[in-house]
Order: C-alpha cells, then sequence, then structure tokens
C-alpha cells in the first residue's frame, strides 16, 4: 500500500494540535487515538477505545454544548464510514465549531491491514459535501495542513471536514488513559463542571 | 417509523406534554431523535423551544454518542426513538457504562399490544431484554395517567444517579398503527 508522497500521521496530528489552545479533541478508536496520545496528553483530549463509528456524534454533541470551544474530531477512514450517516446529521446542524479529520491510509490498519472503501470507490469529501458540510477539503501537504491548522480555532465558519492521505505505516502505539469515566470527568472539570 | 395514526385526529394526549414539563424542570438541552409517531407532539413541542436543541438523526445510535458528547461538554439530553431503533444502538450503549454519563431514553413501542405488522414483533420483543443486557434500567408506561411519574422517576435516577435509563411507552398507551379501516 504503500504510495509515493504519503504523509505521516504523527507529523499530520502534531501540526495540527500545535495550536489547540482551549480546543477540545476526539480520537476515533484504534490508531488516531495513538496518535492524539502521541502529540501530548491533555485534560481536553476525548481518547476512544471503542464505540466505532461514534466519534463524529460525540465531537457534535461537545460542539453544541460548547459552541464558543473549538472542537476537533480526529478519526480513521474505516471509523468515518462507520458513521457515515453521521455527516449527514452535521450538516443539518451545521455547528460552527466542529471541525472533522479523517486520516485516510485506505486501510483497516489495527485489524491487519485490509482494504476500506476509500481506497476503492468512496470519496470522503465529496460525501461530506453532498451532506451539507460546504468547507470540505483534501489536504495533500504538510504546508496545506499548517495552513488549515489555524482555521480550527474559528468557531464561526464551521463546519468544516478535511480527508489527509497517509501512508499505512502501523506505528507503535502510544496508549492513552482508557478509563472512560476518568476521561470524561477531566474533560468536565477543565470546563468548570463538578462530578455529581 | 410508525406513522401518525387515524387517532391523533383526536384531541392530542396529555401525556407528552407532562413528559415535556419534566424534560423542561431537568434542564435535558440536546434531544436527538429518530422520528415516531408516538413522539411527534414532544418532538414539535421541542423544535418550538429555544432552550432545547433538536437533533435528527440518520440512525438511533448517533443519539446515544451525540449524548455522550453532550454530557462532556456540560449538557443533559434524551434519546427519543421507537423500540425498532433500539437494536440499532446495542453496541453504542456500551458508553453508559463505560463513561457513565446521565443516558436517558424513552421509546415507543411497536411489535405489541394489537400490533398489525409482523416485521415489528421481533424487536419490540426483545426491546426491554436488549437494554438489560446492556446494562440500562427499564421502566414502562402503558396508560397516560403514569407517564408522569415514571417518566420523573426515570429522569431522577438517570440524571441524578447516572444510572442509564429508558422509558417504554406502551403501544396500549401510545394506539396500534391503523393499517386498515
Amino acid at each position: 500500500m504503500s504510495k509515493a508522497n504519503l504523509l505521516e500521521r504523527r507529523s499530520v496530528v502534531s501540526a495540527l494540535l500545535a495550536g489547540r489552545k482551549d480546543a477540545i479533541v476526539v480520537g476515533g478508536l484504534g490508531a488516531s487515538t495513538y496518535d492524539i496520545a502521541a502529540a501530548g496528553d491533555h485534560d481536553r483530549n476525548f481518547y476512544l477505545w471503542g464505540a466505532m463509528g461514534g466519534a463524529v456524534m460525540i465531537g457534535l454533541g461537545v460542539a453544541l454544548a460548547q459552541p464558543k470551544l473549538p472542537v476537533v474530531v480526529i478519526t480513521g477512514d474505516g471509523e468515518m464510514l462507520m458513521g457515515i450517516g453521521s455527516l449527514a446529521t452535521v450538516g443539518l446542524q451545521k455547528p460552527g465549531n466542529l471541525t472533522i479529520v479523517v486520516l485516510d491510509n485506505e486501510v483497516y490498519g489495527e485489524t491487519g491491514g485490509q482494504a476500506s472503501h476509500t481506497g476503492g470507490t468512496v470519496d470522503l469529501v465529496g460525501v461530506a459535501k453532498a451532506c451539507g458540510i460546504a468547507d470540505a477539503r483534501a489536504l495533500a501537504t504538510m504546508g496545506e495542513i499548517e495552513a488549515f491548522a489555524p482555521s480550527m480555532q474559528d468557531v464561526s465558519t464551521g463546519p468544516r471536514f478535511a480527508s489527509i492521505k497517509i501512508d499505512s505505516a502501523n506505528l507503535e502505539r502510544v496508549l492513552a488513559s482508557r478509563d472512560g469515566s476518568f476521561i470524561v470527568t477531566r474533560i468536565r472539570s477543565a470546563l468548570g463542571f463538578a462530578p455529581i | 417509523m410508525h406513522a401518525r395514526s387515524e387517532a391523533s385526529a383526536e384531541t392530542p394526549p396529555s401525556w407528552p406534554e407532562d413528559i415535556f414539563s419534566i424534560l423542561q424542570r431537568f434542564d435535558a438541552r440536546q434531544v436527538p431523535y429518530v422520528p415516531d409517531a408516538g413522539h411527534s407532539q414532544l418532538i414539535e413541542r421541542v423544535l418550538k423551544t429555544p432552550s432545547m436543541r433538536a437533533v435528527p438523526l440518520t440512525t438511533e445510535e448517533e443519539g446515544v454518542a451525540l449524548l455522550a458528547g453532550a454530557w462532556a461538554g456540560g449538557e443533559r439530553g434524551v434519546l427519543l426513538m421507537q423500540s425498532s431503533g433500539v437494536g440499532n444502538c446495542v453496541n453504542m450503549f456500551a458508553l453508559t457504562q463505560i463513561l457513565r454519563f446521565p443516558f436517558l431514553t424513552l421509546v415507543t413501542m411497536r411489535g405489541e399490544w394489537g400490533e398489525f405488522n409482523p416485521w415489528q414483533v421481533p424487536m419490540g420483543s426483545s426491546t426491554a431484554g436488549v437494554f438489560e443486557l446492556s446494562g440500562i434500567k427499564v421502566l414502562r408506561a402503558s396508560h397516560g395517567n403514569e407517564v408522569r411519574e415514571v417518566v420523573e422517576a426515570a429522569a431522577g435516577q438517570a440524571y441524578n444517579a447516572c444510572t442509564p435509563t429508558a422509558v417504554l411507552l406502551s403501544q396500549r398507551l401510545i394506539g396500534a398503527k391503523v393499517f386498515t379501516k
């Protein structure tokens, strides 16, 4: 699956999150969660270790609750495909503060590298646009990613969607907390909400 | 999706308004739903209420994930769906145990009490069991005059004790869908 000029996922995620400020970042299960952890643990990171297909909807729930904060969902092509209808739901709600980034390696990397639909017929940018997410684009170079990252801070011009083709190398896992209750309580605490 | 029945041309029942008042009192803000005739009055009420955000879904499992995100962001909500949608949620129900958030869902029942359409029966028959196997408490209301206290108890334990709870609104309460006269 090695193709020329594909980007390296950890560099992409580090560049996206370098100027994250107060953003809440949701990572889809699998490698995206490890990438976010590798960019630096943060009390506003929402790591998913399951609930495949749910990353975008979790991001939407946070975005609607916190319209003044940037919310960034970073997930993989397989996780996005499982929740593909959530793009239609986001397109209808139009949260200005939500950014969805798909790290697309065209394979199910966690399960042995089986081909996903995006390596064949599916164009996720086209799907996002057709679902009503007008700002949907493919980012192909680190320069484009660095130029895109600051736009994620703008909470009035979303939702935006970016697909980034990455190489399919399986990198060493960087393990974040997998205690869901801790992860959510930590985010709530960072936002000023007490435990029940 | 259970279309509006002939009965809805009559005076609307008061229990959807009871549910609405309870949701307002518990400050439920995000209201994801897949439409159902039994929920139509409540959905219309929510759509007209600025403090609530109605979120139409493409499939019910989206609503479970949405409410998890809402809680992380400091808001409560409620998922409105029909019994057939409960099966669509199964894997996502894991979030209610893993994240321990105040999950409340109100489910209009099909596949029971005079059902005409046999295709509704299998999922309607397993709805309560699916919730129980998923670690979600099940309460049921079968008569208009008990909806208020059942939904109030459900909202109390879901929101105050983070105990994931489903209320089944019986087909007996809503009325079986009329296909033929």
